[in-house]
């Protein structure tokens, strides 16, 4: 939903007949967007989401893993460092910067950024490229619904994301393990996928600072780390971005990083991964299990050669 | 108290002090505290302990000399014997709950992934070491014999390391660390032996 003021709508930004009946959860969207910006003060606050024909049925992976169980470098390199170092983070005042190939960029508060969007529930599988994998009810908005807004031009072919970088609140970035700020990208058809979302909660709250509060990528046919965390920046470009983990090791990590179970990690297998609370290993799906929804992207793509 | 009885004593509490890590680990298990992946913090921790005590094997015979303490050699082969115990429940833990003796899966491991290539090759010439650590070996190799076959231990450590270092994604500081320290204490053995107290 766009918020346009007076003179310029036409038919088509009339509300559709659904829409209008579904409108009491724009109501969570206003709590949400006031619930977001105060989330740095008063911790996890309650969110409400709109079902999502995308959501899988899977069983969820218990809230205390999804929240204990974390990569985020920035607040160290253990997987339960992030839930312990993570306190320290204000996310509020928070400010995204649009910039790039866009008509109209600009630097908005959260809540602006977010208004005028229904959240919607998103439960996801979750693969992490180390074989480890989860589902996650996340709750957010269609990054398409986000970016349209800023109006990117024909030269916007690709999107990329930077993470907050502020060493005092973030004790992993006082050491350059990574080159900070972490930066992420994707192709502008990537972006615009109606499954890629831009979360704000998940498990019915406000983001945990460890998940990357107040928001965060969620690319669920892609590795985990291309869904990045605590955004400070969207840039639409022309040539495609650099992204941290490429940067860090090339031949490791692919711009695409696809799931993929036929492409092995050097260092792990990808055919199979360890769902989180499971005892065996399990087969991984292509794309993640979303071949039927982004399998056309790559359509006459080597695999192998952009992995 | 006699000599042989102190020395008795050594021996054992060196080897039950090596033995806490793991009933550590039992200790947690039970308590289910080894977080959202069990396994992998399993696997992890055993193979970390291995090659500490692989490593505090390496420190007793400098150790030994720098202290004048030559009696202290002793407590070497429970040292070893024990990162052996830890590195064989790692490899077990990887192969029979990790893989579940998936054996296609786990040769396709050992063929590509560099670290476990090394990981294996250094469990492998481990064990020729645990089969001759008792006195009857020593008497039928001979001292020399089995003195030199036991330096393979001076290739098992480093290999442990990058073992160790292969596996990690960006902050390679803690195998650096081991590393350096077993560069220290091969090090140490390049001395001409007058300096090495």
């Amino acid at each position: 939903m766009l918020i346009r003021h007076g003179g310029d709508l036409t038919e088509n930004d009339v509300t559709p007949h659904d829409l209008y009946l579904r409108r009491r959860e724009f109501l969570t969207l206003g709590a949400a967007g006031i619930g977001l910006a105060l989330a740095g003060e008063a911790g996890a606050i309650p969110l409400k989401g709109a079902p999502s024909p995308f959501s899988t049925a899977e069983t969820k992976t218990a809230k205390e893993d999804v929240t204990g169980y974390n990569n985020f470098y920035e607040f160290g390199v253990d997987k339960d460092d992030p839930a312990r170092n993570a306190g320290g983070l204000k996310t509020s005042p928070w400010t995204v910067k649009i910039d790039g190939e866009c008509a109209k960029p600009g630097t908005v508060d959260l809540a602006s950024f977010l208004r005028g969007n229904t959240l919607q529930d998103r439960v996801y599988r979750h693969r992490c490229v180390e074989g480890w994998s989860m589902v996650i009810p996340w709750l957010g908005v269609p990054l398409a619904d986000l970016l349209k807004r800023y109006q990117p031009t024909s030269k916007a072919k690709y999107v990329a994301f930077e993470t907050l970088y502020r060493p005092e609140e973030m004790p992993g970035q006082k050491r350059r393990v990574l080159d900070w700020p972490y930066r992420e990208g994707l192709r502008i058809d990537e972006a615009m996928n109606p499954l890629t979302l831009m979360a704000v909660g998940l498990y019915g709250e406000t983001l945990a600072n460890q998940n990357g509060a107040p928001m965060r990528l969620v690319v669920p046919w892609k590795y985990g780390f291309k869904s990045i965390k605590s955004i400070v920046r969207i840039s639409f470009t022309e040539t495609q971005p650099r992204t941290a983990w490429n940067l860090s090791a090339p031949q490791e990590y692919g711009f695409y990083s696809n799931v993929n179970p036929q492409v092995d990690h050097p260092r792990w297998s990808q055919a199979t991964e360890r769902r989180i609370g499971e005892f065996r290993r399990r087969p991984t799906l292509m794309f993640n299990g979303y071949g039927e929804q982004v399998a056309s992207l790559y359509r006459g793509m080597d695999l192998r050669k952009f992995y | 108290m006699s000599r042989k009885t102190v020395d008795g004593l050594v021996l054992w509490a060196v080897s039950l002090t090596c033995l806490l890590p793991l009933l550590w680990l039992v200790w947690r298990g039970y308590q289910g505290d080894l977080g959202a992946n069990p396994i992998e913090k399993v696997i992890r921790n055993l193979g970390v302990w291995g090659l500490r005590l692989l490593i505090v094997g390496l420190t007793i015979t400098p150790l030994a000399r720098i202290l004048k303490q030559p009696r202290l050699i002793r407590v070497r082969r429970p040292i070893g014997l024990i990162a052996f115990g830890y590195i064989v429940l790692h490899l077990s833990t990887y192969i029979g709950i990790d893989q579940f003796f998936d054996w296609h899966a786990i040769w396709k491991d050992i063929l590509k992934r560099p670290f476990i290539t090394i990981g294996m090759a250094a469990f492998l010439l481990l064990v020729p070491l645990a089969a001759t650590s008792f006195n009857a070996a020593i008497r039928r190799l001979g001292p020399l014999n089995w003195r030199l076959l036991h330096r393979l231990v001076y290739l098992i450590a480093p290999m442990g390391v990058v073992h160790y270092y292969l596996l990690v994604k960006a902050d390679h500081r803690p195998p650096l660390v081991y590393g350096v320290i077993v560069l220290l204490l091969l090090g140490y053995r390049l001395l001409p032996r007058a300096t090495r107290s």
